[in-house]
């Protein structure tokens, strides 16, 4: 895993190999935990994985216990993904009815269990110390690191290792095929192939594997084999790069290469893979808020910046797209979004625990930046400027 | 309602065996008792707290911070209807409205004859399908006014029994594997046990 050099595909990038060396030695029990609980806005590829290839998924972590030299491995799925749980169920009962899983895989003096479980609903629990709070049985609120390091202090104050879905459905290939094999594909900075799901103003939106660090976002917008342009022959106007939690690119970012070192270099992230296409009708207030939204519904409240910033943030926003805004209302908004996030920088700074509280002021940042006049125009007029349409058009029209 | 049926009692002990720590049964339990309901029911998270250890105060702790639990009886069917920035950019607005029109209730709602609640959801991971939605958490992709209007006619003259089953349910097929040989008994095991 360390000569393949894999970057964990869950959103911060880490290198997985170096994090499966941080487990102390001799400490036992020791957990591996699989992060399954897919929901940054935008992602969509741990559910194909777990649906379609759930045996890949199972060898992969099958594999890792060995490798970590633990006994129990604790698979946690969404709550929501109904099927891929199904999926997962039969087939780890098909594993340990042919001894692929259980005492003695095949014969050997090696033994690993693997658990099922799954989650009820918060985005939160995808942090990987607040999946653990919720894998013993609590409320999904993150852990302060240091001390709570997951490889040190994690599952039952125990040392564990959590990988994302999609980094160890890779472990297979990169353990038969040799590191240097999986290190080959794609860019020396960003290697192996990886999964991304396009989505938005597209005109054919899917999930592409490709190989990692070379494609551009163009290729992936404009190549008949990806999505084949932008719908009616539209331009791009923004597009988010790693998920919601990503700061926004635009028009000039288009031919960079999907790299995480150039990405990162540019003010953004790749993230989890999710990339967001809006064209030249968005309304960017509108998308803005909507995002800034999803983060104050899910903020788990243990953090004062976070609790109280994000639902501040979301009912501004909300006041300036019901033709309520006020002058003022735009230096409110960075300024609740310094409280949690000083210098609104990237990498972001944060006053909270985890990313999730500097993840509403990404888009704010984004937004404001670079379409001011839109917001000034919502303020001055209660409308959108012309050219953008509302996406909640349809349902005031019906009310008016 | 109700405590656990002793079927379901026999998967709750299943489930609590295959975990080092009993608590960390709580979440896959409490969705035993909304499979059985429909709904998380005071006598069952009574009886969860006794299965676990627990007060029923650290049971309802838990799951009331956890979206898709309910306390209270919601539709035979929740529509689950995705509105976050992906479904938003192709329309999820528009089909929310439309939604509620057709149902004659506001997301959040349950209509009269407690056939149907709508919820407008955060993304559930189908942002390629958009705009999507989910019955009882099985998906519907790229879905149109029209769809919708023969989804819930499908759902209403009972045409989705075998695909759609009651709120509640969601895996219909569970691990099977009762002897987990490193849980208990094991030396390293009987460690963490004694802290």
């Amino acid at each position: 895993m360390k000569a393949a050099e894999i970057q964990g595909r869950g959103g911060a990038g880490f290198p997985a190999g170096t994090k499966w060396g941080f487990l102390p030695a001799d400490v036992h029990p020791r957990y591996l935990v699989i992060n399954g609980d897919e929901s940054e806005p935008g992602t969509y590829k741990d559910r194909l994985l777990m649906e379609r290839d759930p045996h890949q998924l199972i060898e992969g972590i099958v594999i890792a216990c060995y490798a970590l030299n633990a006994a129990q491995a604790f698979l946690y799925v969404r709550g929501e993904m109904a099927l891929a749980q199904e999926r997962l169920a039969q087939a780890l009962n098909d594993a340990y009815a042919n001894n692929m899983v259980g005492k003695n895989i095949c014969g050997s003096t090696f033994s690993v269990d693997i658990t099922l479980t799954w989650g009820a609903g918060a985005y939160i629990v995808g942090e990987e110390t607040a999946l653990i709070e919720s894998l013993e049985g609590e409320r999904g609120m993150p852990r302060l690191k240091p001390p709570f390091f997951p490889a040190v202090k994690g599952l039952y104050m125990q040392p564990t290792i959590v990988n994302n879905v999609e980094t160890l459905a890779n472990v297979p290939y990169i353990v038969s095929s040799g590191g240097s094999e999986f290190k080959a594909i794609g860019a020396p900075t960003s290697t192996g192939m990886r999964m991304f799901a396009v989505s938005g103003h597209v005109k054919k939106p899917g999930v592409f594997e490709v190989p990692n660090g070379v494609t551009t976002f163009r290729m992936l917008f404009e190549a008949p084999e990806y999505c084949g342009g932008v719908r009616d022959g539209r331009n791009v106007k923004a597009f988010i790069p790693g998920g919601a939690s990503a700061m926004w690119f635009f028009p000039e970012h288009l031919d960079m290469a999907l790299d995480k070192p150039t990405v990162d270099k540019a003010g953004s992230m790749l993230g989890s893979g999710a990339i967001v296409v809006m064209d030249d009708t968005t309304d960017m207030v509108a998308a803005c808020w909507r995002i800034v939204r999803f983060f104050a519904r899910e903020s788990c409240g243990k953090c004062t910046p976070c609790r109280e910033g994000t639902t501040w943030l979301e009912r501004v926003l909300k006041r300036i797209l019901d033709g309520h805004g006020r002058p003022e209302d735009i230096d409110l908004l960075m300024e609740v979004s310094e409280s949690i996030s000083p210098g609104i920088a990237w990498p972001p700074r944060q006053t909270t625990i985890c990313p999730l509280g500097p993840s509403a002021v990404s888009p704010i940042a984004s937004a404001v930046r670079r379409f001011r006049h839109e917001f000034d125009h919502y303020i001055a007029h209660g409308r959108p400027i012309d050219g953008v349409e509302s996406p909640f058009a349809v349902a005031a029209a019906s009310h008016a | 309602m109700s405590r656990l049926n002793d079927a379901r009692l026999e998967t709750a002990h299943e489930i609590i065996g295959r975990f080092p720590r009993k608590k960390s049964a709580l979440i896959p339990l409490l969705h035993l008792a909304q499979e059985q309901d429909g709904y998380v029911a005071q006598d069952a998270m009574v009886h969860i707290a006794e299965l676990l250890d627990l007060a029923p105060a650290e049971v309802y702790g838990t799951a009331s911070f956890y979206e898709m639990f309910k306390f209270h009886p919601v539709g035979k069917y929740c529509i689950n209807i995705c509105t976050n920035i992906s479904c938003q950019l192709v329309g999820a607005w528009n089909l929310l409205h439309h939604a509620e029109e057709r149902l004659g209730i506001k997301a959040g709602s349950t209509t009269d004859d407690g056939m149907f609640t709508i919820e407008d959801v955060e993304c559930i991971a189908a942002c390629t399908e958009a705009p999507a939605l989910q019955v009882n958490y099985r998906y519907r992709y790229k879905v149109t006014p029209e769809s919708f209007d023969q989804m819930v006619s499908d759902l209403e003259a009972g045409r989705l029994v075998g695909e759609v089953p009651l709120h509640g349910t969601l895996a219909t097929v569970r691990q099977e594997t009762t002897a987990t040989w490193s849980n208990r008994g094991s030396e390293a095991q009987a460690k963490v046990d004694e802290r």
